[in-house]
């Protein structure tokens, strides 16, 4: 470590490297022995019985992400685009839209809304006579309302950006061949704003798959409450939380790849 | 409407014990602790882990690498957990070792730690980037003039870097502030948990839940406003947008 500080370089970019080479295979080697300490002194014994439960619960939880994330995109399009060419109290609802939620723990939106809304929805014998009351009984409406404003908020900034980021001279193009507002939003400006937010998009998702859990502490039972059941069960402190998070791990990049195959699939000139 | 007449009754905010105020602000006080703390705890990690991604032994990258990538792709709150819980059991199993009684950790030391941890994975991947935007001629120029490497650092490196690390590096205090909030599910008194209480035995949830998203916004739209000064005050000299 000192005989590199005292010839600290000018930041060159390293040479391409090899994954295989020797510090590595000793790293890999140190590595498997750690995991093979931790399959075989800590108890996994449990694993079996809460197979199915934990992959119930990866389902509930990817399908939260991607209704979500699907419905929080769609209302970030227009939050995004009213921002740039939109009437001003609509821009300015939406830019509070963003600053309210952006600017305020998740976890808290999560608790007003199951805690705050549901105990005011509960007061109306209007509400509690309706057909929707049997689903605002339970908790899952709650925390995807949550997750859907949130991502709407992120993405609705994101989507701003980008929308505001393609290039004059496209959408005077597009007017010159005399298409109309709605096929040059359709053909150009919709597509193009999505090419140059799809980077994002997929940092946004991995982060949407993160917040996700917060959703266990109003009772809806995705993994992170199979897990935190599985602790109060078997009075494991960490041998269910490193499940989890390996889980999270392959989660996350198996999102990552599909977001890259995505990415590669859209022809550009190097951005 | 009860719901109604608990919305508006502001007497329970009030700051004496027959109201909450007191108890609120306690809370917040001590989330502005957390943040701050864990912040800066991020900030040294962070400055150690990009000098360490750029300049270190291929080991200490690779180890660096998983750090990052590892803390980046598990979520908060599950990292919350493991590290509340391992840290304080690491710490007194060391104590232990060494022969030193068990000691009972405090719990804001614990969260300024685990916060830290979090944030130092991100403010590495922030500080390298704006490391690497550092025109390499000007640290050449200062070896040029013979500065050891940690004054080339005081003087050259971290000024010029400024710039390009102020809009990530203000992000993540945001990021902060509110990934304090998920303390409360480890059972620390920080905002979100004392609003929480303060809401399950008065029965005014919409007060309490509004009360504290107002005072994280206000946090939020304060730290905006001194996040703008300081980021003119960095790019002073500098033409144009970087």
């Amino acid at each position: 470590m000192s005989d590199t500080e005292t010839t600290m370089p000018a930041y060159v970019p390293p040479p391409p490297r090899r994954l295989l080479e020797p510090h590595r295979i000793f790293l890999i080697a140190v590595f498997a022995v750690i995991v093979f300490c931790i399959v075989w002194y800590m108890r996994w014994d449990w694993l079996p019985r809460y197979r199915w439960k934990l992959v119930e619960g990866i389902g509930e939880t990817l399908f939260l992400l991607f209704t979500t994330a699907g419905i929080g995109f769609l209302l970030a399009l227009p939050i995004g685009l009213v921002q740039v060419t939109g009437p001003r109290p609509l821009a300015w609802l939406a830019r509070g839209f963003c600053t309210l939620i952006r600017g305020t723990p998740l976890l808290l939106q999560l608790w007003l809304l199951y805690y705050g809304v549901g105990s005011v929805f509960a007061q109306y014998p209007e509400i509690r006579q309706s057909d929707l009351w049997p689903y605002l009984r339970q908790a899952w409406p709650y925390g995807f309302t949550a997750l859907m404003l949130s991502f709407a908020a992120y993405e609705g900034e994101v989507m701003r950006g980008a929308f505001a980021g393609v290039p004059r001279g496209e959408l005077e193009a597009a007017r010159a061949f005399g298409m109309g507002r709605f096929t040059m939003f359709r053909r150009i400006w919709l597509p193009r704003a999505f090419y140059r937010a799809l980077p994002t998009l997929s940092g946004e998702t991995v982060l949407q798959l993160k917040s996700t859990p917060l959703v266990a502490t109003i009772t809806v039972v995705d993994v992170y409450a199979v897990i935190s059941r599985v602790r109060q069960d078997t009075y494991l402190t960490y041998e269910p939380l490193l499940l989890l998070a390996l889980i999270y791990m392959c989660l996350t990049g198996i999102l990552v790849l599909l977001f890259r195959f995505l990415e590669n699939r859209i022809p550009s000139r190097g951005a | 409407m009860a719901a109604d007449s608990g919305f508006l009754n502001l007497d329970l905010l009030a700051l004496s014990p027959p109201g909450w105020g007191g108890v609120l602000l306690a809370g917040f006080a001590a989330s502005l602790q957390l943040a701050v703390g864990g912040y800066a705890l991020g900030l040294v990690i962070g400055v150690g882990g990009a000098f360490g991604k750029l300049y270190g032994g291929p080991i200490l990258r690779d180890l660096l690498e998983v750090y990052t990538t590892v803390i980046r792709a598990v979520p908060e709150l599950v990292l919350i957990l493991l590290l509340y819980y391992a840290g304080t059991d690491a710490v007194n199993a060391l104590l232990v070792t060494v022969g030193l009684p068990r000691v009972d950790i405090s719990g804001l030391a614990a969260g300024i730690f685990v916060i830290g941890v979090v944030q130092g994975a991100y403010s590495t991947e922030v500080l390298r980037g704006a490391i690497k935007a550092v025109p390499p001629g000007q640290i050449e120029a200062a070896r040029a003039y013979g500065m050891s490497p940690f004054r080339t650092l005081r003087r050259i490196t971290l000024p010029a870097m400024l710039p390009y690390a102020i809009p990530g590096l203000s992000n993540l205090w945001l990021i902060a502030t509110k990934d304090t909030a998920l303390l409360a599910v480890v059972g620390f008194s920080e905002l979100t948990l004392v609003t929480r209480q303060a809401a399950g035995s008065t029965k005014a949830y919409m007060l309490f839940y509004c009360a504290a998203g107002l005072m994280y916004l206000t946090l939020t739209l304060v730290s905006n406003q001194v996040i703008s000064r300081i980021e003119r005050r960095a790019r002073r000299g500098i033409a144009g947008p970087v």
